[in-house]
């Protein structure tokens, strides 16, 4: 192995490692954070950072340039997707959805109170 | 990457599809149980790459997890509305709203059915002889004589084409369905779907996807003859471009009386029909392509398909046509797509 590829190896392996670094955070940080706020913090520094780094770890080992080409691409649907994605979640979180499913999937009007502090308001309405 | 590593992560995989299903099934909140089934649908996916059929994958994760996915969100939010309007109306006599929601021993039953039906797949599964009976290298054989790469493709629009073109007329025919649900005073009016409630960031992607989408489509279209891709999966893309953009209330869809809407519904399976037919004369029966022409027949074919299965997987997604009862002037006119 050539001096070249063992360093675009080691570049390899050090950027994936880094970017599974952000998603393990991004994981422990949606499961722990506080609020819909916090925690969407620590989801899209996972998709940006995470995704871009894994995707920038890739790219030595390509075979053809379009194929790095394909993975930028990637990386820049997935940021389009989850800025998005997080702003309608924000928004819903600050606003307050119109109404709520209770634990029996029935549905009642919302609660008043703020919405940001009602954990378990936002994403996934099924924590215990 | 080594095997037991594969393995590991195979394992793991399979145990997480189970363990969705099971919490898509059992959890109570509606929104929960879908976000489930869409995320299972994902994970299906890599479990398809892993059987090494990128073809299904890509099936899967266009219509089994995103359009799904996207009607069953919408049906949520409108029971979710119904049952405010009930509850709202009928504040005096729960009785009633209680009386609508499926009985105990129903649900048992569907259950009980389910996990039959899982049974007695597994089982069937389990039963086949290994190697399992394989018409493979048969087609793989013959694949040359159409003219094109991809085997999935070839089966599909080739060898199996009689299979390919009557899934094309049932799509068609479940789209009759639907349009029959229409109320009367709403019939021959436009479908539409229903805008979301929090619009700028989706009118944001709305505005700077489709051109992405609509690139890949194509691509998929077009590389469907060598690799992996084809019709359908560039149809579904297509479709989800058009539910974006009526969804951000962007665009309008035709009322269902267009003429120009009815001839794209049916020009993929009429077209299809007609060269299948055309083959009974100049080659050896129903849908023999004729030689030297095959590769033609096939790209015509596969192009007014996609058209064809875009349309109709919108209209799926649109539903009947109803009274614009929300109507306002959010909304600005645009021509139709």
């Amino acid at each position: 192995m050539s001096v070249v590829a063992a360093l675009l190896d080691g570049w390899t392996v050090l950027l994936v490692c880094a970017g599974i670094g952000f998603f393990v955070a991004g994981t422990t940080g949606m499961l722990r954070f506080p609020d819909a706020a916090t925690r969407l913090h620590a989801l899209t520094k996972a998709d940006n950072l995470g995704v871009g780094l894994v995707v920038l770890g890739l790219l030595p080992q390509v075979a053809r340039p379009a194929e790095g080409f394909k993975l930028l691409v990637i990386w820049a649907l997935v940021l389009l997707a989850s800025a998005v994605s997080s702003q309608l979640v924000a928004r819903v979180a600050t606003d307050g959805p119109p109404i709520e499913e209770d634990r029996n999937g029935r549905t009642a009007p919302a609660a008043s109170g703020t919405p940001l502090d009602r954990s378990g308001s936002v994403g996934a309405g099924a924590q215990p | 990457m080594i095997p037991a590593l594969e393995r590991a992560v195979e394992l793991a995989i399979g145990a997480m599809l189970v363990g969705l299903a099971l919490w898509s099934v059992l959890v109570r909140p509606r929104f929960a149980s879908i976000v489930g089934f869409v995320v299972f649908g994902l994970l299906l996916m890599l479990a398809w790459m892993r059987l090494g059929a990128p073809d299904v994958a890509m099936t899967e994760g266009a219509i089994g997890s995103g359009l799904a996915g996207f009607l069953l969100l919408s049906a949520a939010a409108r029971l979710r509305c119904s049952e405010i309007r009930r509850a709202r109306i009928g504040a005096g006599e729960p009785q009633r709203a209680r009386d609508r929601s499926p009985r105990r021993s129903s649900i048992v039953a569907l259950g009980v059915g389910c996990a039959a039906v899982a049974a007695a797949l597994a089982a069937a599964v389990a039963a086949l002889p290994h190697p399992a009976p394989s018409l493979a290298p048969a087609a793989l054989e013959r694949l040359p004589e159409l003219g094109i790469g991809n085997p999935v493709s070839g089966v599909l629009i080739g060898f199996r084409a009689l299979d390919t073109l009557v899934e094309k007329i049932v799509l068609v025919v479940a789209l009759v369905g639907v349009w029959g649900l229409a109320a009367e005073a709403s019939w021959r009016r436009a479908p539409s779907v229903d805008p979301s409630p929090e619009i700028e960031p989706i009118r944001f992607l709305a505005r700077a996807l489709p051109p992405v989408g609509i690139v890949l489509a194509i691509y998929l279209l077009w590389r469907g003859a060598t690799e992996p891709g084809g019709a359908f999966p560039a149809g579904a893309i297509l479709a989800a471009m058009a539910v974006l953009v009526l969804a951000a209330g962007l665009g309008r869809l035709p009322p269902t009386a267009a003429r120009s809407l009815r001839l794209a519904i049916c020009a993929g399976p009429l077209v299809f029909l007609g060269v299948g037919g055309l083959g009974m004369g100049v080659a050896r029966g129903f849908l023999d392509y004729p030689a030297g022409f095959e590769v033609l027949s096939i790209k015509l074919i596969e192009v007014l398909l996609t058209g064809s299965v875009a349309v109709v997987l919108l209209l799926l997604v649109a539903g009947p046509p109803e009274e614009a009862a929300s109507a306002n002037g959010m909304r600005r006119p645009e021509p139709p797509l």
